[in-house]
C-alpha cells in the first residue's frame, strides 16, 4: 500500500523540492509515522489533511528538524531538500531551518515591537545594516500584506494587533529570512473567516516564489489553496495526487469518505 | 472545614498586622533623622543613629548579589532551558538541600575558609555567606518564571534559523526578565534579615568600616547586640533598627508584587 502512495507521488509530481521517503516517527513507542513516502513540488502548495492524530503536524515538523528537540523521539527514513538529506550529520537544523521556515497555527509574536519581529532572522544572521533592515522589513510585510496597515506603528508593540494580523506578522517574519520553503500549521485555524480569507489569498500569491506545504483541517481551505493533496490517516500517507483529483475522484474509498465528510 | 480555613488565613494575616503594630509602637519613638545619619553614641550617651549598620547591610547585600545572582540566574536558566535530565534532577536536589542548610552553618563554614586563614573579620566574607544562602532561592525562581514562558515563543525564534543560546538570550529571558528580577529581588530580601551568618563573618562595628576587608555593622547584627545589651536606650533603637529591617524587606516585596502585577510578557 505504501509502495503504491510512492510510486503515485514521483508520477504525478515532476519537479520535486522535498522527497520524502520510508519516514518513520515513533514518541517512544507509539508510532507516529509509518513509512511515509512523499514528494513536495517545487513552488507549488502541497496540503496535508486527515483527522487530529493522524501524524500530518508530526510529518511537517520533520521537514525542517522542529521535531529534534522533542524527547524520546526516534525519526528514522530519509528526507531530502534540494537532493540533499536533511537528517545527515553534516547539516546543521539551525542552517536548515533559514532555508524551510515554518507558521504555526497559534500566532506566536515575540514581545517585541512590530520591527522587532520581522527583523529578528535577519539580526540572527548577522545583518546589523538599518537601512538594509528598514528594506528587509517593509518587503516582509508587503509580501505579508500586513504593510499598510501597519506601517505607521512598526515600533508599536505586535501583541497589540489583531489575531489575523498577528498571523500576517509571523508570516512577514518567516519570509524576512527569505526561506525556500514555507511550513505552515494550520496557519489560519484560530482566525475569523475575513482573516481565514486573507491568509488564503496570501497563500496564492506567495506560491510564486515559495515551496509551500500546509496542514490544515478546513477541507475547503486544502481545496482551495493547494495544487497537490496528501491525505495522512493513523499516521500512514493513504493517497496523495492532484488536489482536483482527490477531491473529485478519490483512488481510494478512505480518501473519499474522508473529504465527502463521511468521516472524521 | 471551611472555619478552620478562615481562621488560619485570619492567623496569618493576624501575626503580621500584630508584628508591624508591636514594631511600630516600640520601635517608632526611636526613630529620628539621627537614626539614619548618626553614628551609633558611647553607652550612656543618648542619641546617635546605626547610619554604619545601614551603609554596612547595604554593602554585605551588594557583594551578596555579586555572588548569588549571576550562579542562581544562570544555574536557574541551565534548568529550564538545557534541562540535562540527571544533571537537572543532581542541580535541583542540591539546591534544595541547600535551601534547607541553617544559615549558621553556612556562616560557620565561611568563618573557617576566609575568616581564619585571612585573620580578621570581613565585610567580603559577610556579603559571600550572604550570597551563598541566597543562591539557592534565586536559581530556582529564576527556574520558574523562565518556565512560564511559553513555548510557542521558542518554536518561533527556533524555525526562523536562531541557534538555541540565541534563542535563550533574545527570546526567552527578555520575556521571563520582569519575574527573573523580581525574584532575585526577593532572594536578597531574604538574606537581607539573615544575622546568624554574619556573627562570625562581618561581625560588627561601632564605627564606619574601614573597608572590605574589614569588620562592618549590620542591621541584623546591631539589633542583636543592642537587644541584649542593658540599657534602655539601646533596646528603643534595637526597636527602631528592627522596624527599619522589616520596612526595607517589606517594601522590596511590595516592590516585586507591583511589577509582578502585569505579568503579560510571559503569560501572551
Amino acid at each position: 500500500m505504501n509502495m503504491a502512495s510512492s510510486t503515485l507521488a514521483t508520477a504525478e509530481v515532476s519537479s520535486a523540492k522535498i522527497v520524502v521517503r520510508d519516514l518513520t516517527v515513533r514518541y517512544g513507542s507509539t508510532l507516529a509515522l509509518d513509512r511515509v513516502a512523499l514528494d513536495v513540488g517545487d513552488r507549488q502548495v502541497t496540503a496535508l489533511i486527515g483527522p487530529s492524530g493522524c501524524g500530518k503536524s508530526t510529518f511537517l515538523r520533520c521537514l525542517n528538524r522542529m521535531n529534534d528537540h522533542i524527547r524520546n523521539i526516534r525519526i528514522e527514513g530519509s528526507v531530502s531538500l534540494d537532493g540533499v538529506s536533511i537528517y545527515d550529520a553534516a547539516v546543521d537544523p539551525v542552517e536548515l531551518r533559514r532555508r524551510v521556515g515554518m507558521v504555526f497555527q497559534k500566532s506566536n509574536p515575540f514581545p517585541k515591537s512590530i520591527f522587532d519581529n520581522v527583523a529578528f532572522g535577519p539580526r540572527v544572521h548577522g545583518l546589523r545594516d538599518r537601512v538594509e533592515l528598514r528594506e528587509i522589513v517593509e518587503r516582509s510585510l508587503r509580501q505579508a500584506a500586513l504593510w499598510d496597515e501597519v506601517k505607521d506603528r512598526l515600533d508599536r508593540s505586535a501583541l497589540d494587533l489583531s489575531g489575523g494580523q498577528q498571523q500576517r506578522l509571523c508570516i512577514a517574519r518567516a519570509l524576512a529570512v527569505e526561506p525556500d520553503v514555507l511550513l505552515m500549521d494550520e496557519p489560519a485555524s484560530a482566525l475569523d473567516p475575513i482573516a481565514t480569507a486573507k491568509i488564503e489569498e496570501l497563500i496564492h500569491e506567495l506560491k510564486t516564489q515559495y515551496t509551500i506545504v500546509i496542514v490544515t483541517h478546513n477541507m475547503q481551505q486544502a481545496a482551495r489553496v493547494s495544487d497537490t493533496t496528501a491525505y495522512f490517516y493513523l499516521g500512514r500517507l493513504v493517497e496523495v495526487g492532484p488536489t482536483e483529483q482527490i477531491f473529485t475522484n478519490p483512488s481510494r474509498p478512505e480518501t473519499e469518505d474522508y473529504v465527502t465528510g463521511r468521516f472524521g | 472545614m471551611f472555619a478552620a480555613t478562615v481562621a488560619a488565613t485570619a492567623t496569618v494575616l493576624g501575626i503580621l498586622l500584630f508584628l508591624l503594630g508591636y514594631l511600630v509602637w516600640q520601635g517608632a519613638s526611636a526613630l529620628s533623622l539621627d537614626f539614619f545619619t548618626h553614628l551609633p553614641t558611647p553607652v550612656g550617651e543618648a542619641g546617635g543613629g546605626m547610619a554604619n549598620a545601614l551603609v554596612g547591610s547595604a554593602k554585605l547585600l551588594l557583594v551578596a548579589a555579586v555572588v548569588g545572582v549571576p550562579v542562581g540566574f544562570l544555574g536557574g536558566v541551565y534548568l529550564a532551558e538545557y534541562d540535562g535530565g540527571r544533571v537537572a534532577f543532581a542541580v535541583r536536589y542540591a539546591a534544595d538541600v541547600l535551601n534547607g542548610i541553617p544559615s549558621i552553618v553556612i556562616g560557620i563554614t565561611v568563618y573557617g575558609l576566609l575568616v581564619v586563614p585571612f585573620g580578621h573579620f570581613s565585610t567580603l566574607a559577610g556579603g559571600i555567606a550572604l550570597g551563598l544562602l541566597m543562591i539557592p532561592v534565586a536559581l530556582r525562581t529564576t527556574e520558574e518564571f523562565l518556565r512560564l514562558v511559553p513555548d510557542t515563543l521558542r518554536d518561533a525564534s527556533l524555525a526562523l534559523g536562531a541557534p538555541q543560546w540565541v534563542t535563550v538570550v533574545r527570546v526567552v529571558i527578555p520575556a521571563g526578565m520582569r519575574g527573573i528580577l523580581t525574584g532575585l529581588l526577593l532572594s536578597l530580601a531574604r538574606v537581607a534579615g539573615e544575622t546568624a551568618p554574619l556573627l562570625f563573618t562581618a561581625l560588627s562595628n561601632r564605627y564606619w568600616s574601614p573597608g572590605w576587608l574589614q569588620p562592618t555593622a549590620s542591621l541584623p547584627v546591631m539589633i542583636f547586640t543592642y537587644a541584649i545589651a542593658p540599657y534602655d536606650d539601646w533596646h528603643h533603637q534595637a526597636w527602631a533598627a528592627a522596624l527599619v529591617l522589616l520596612a526595607i524587606v517589606l517594601g522590596a516585596n511590595v516592590v516585586a508584587r507591583l511589577a509582578l502585577g502585569g505579568r503579560s510578557t510571559a503569560q501572551t
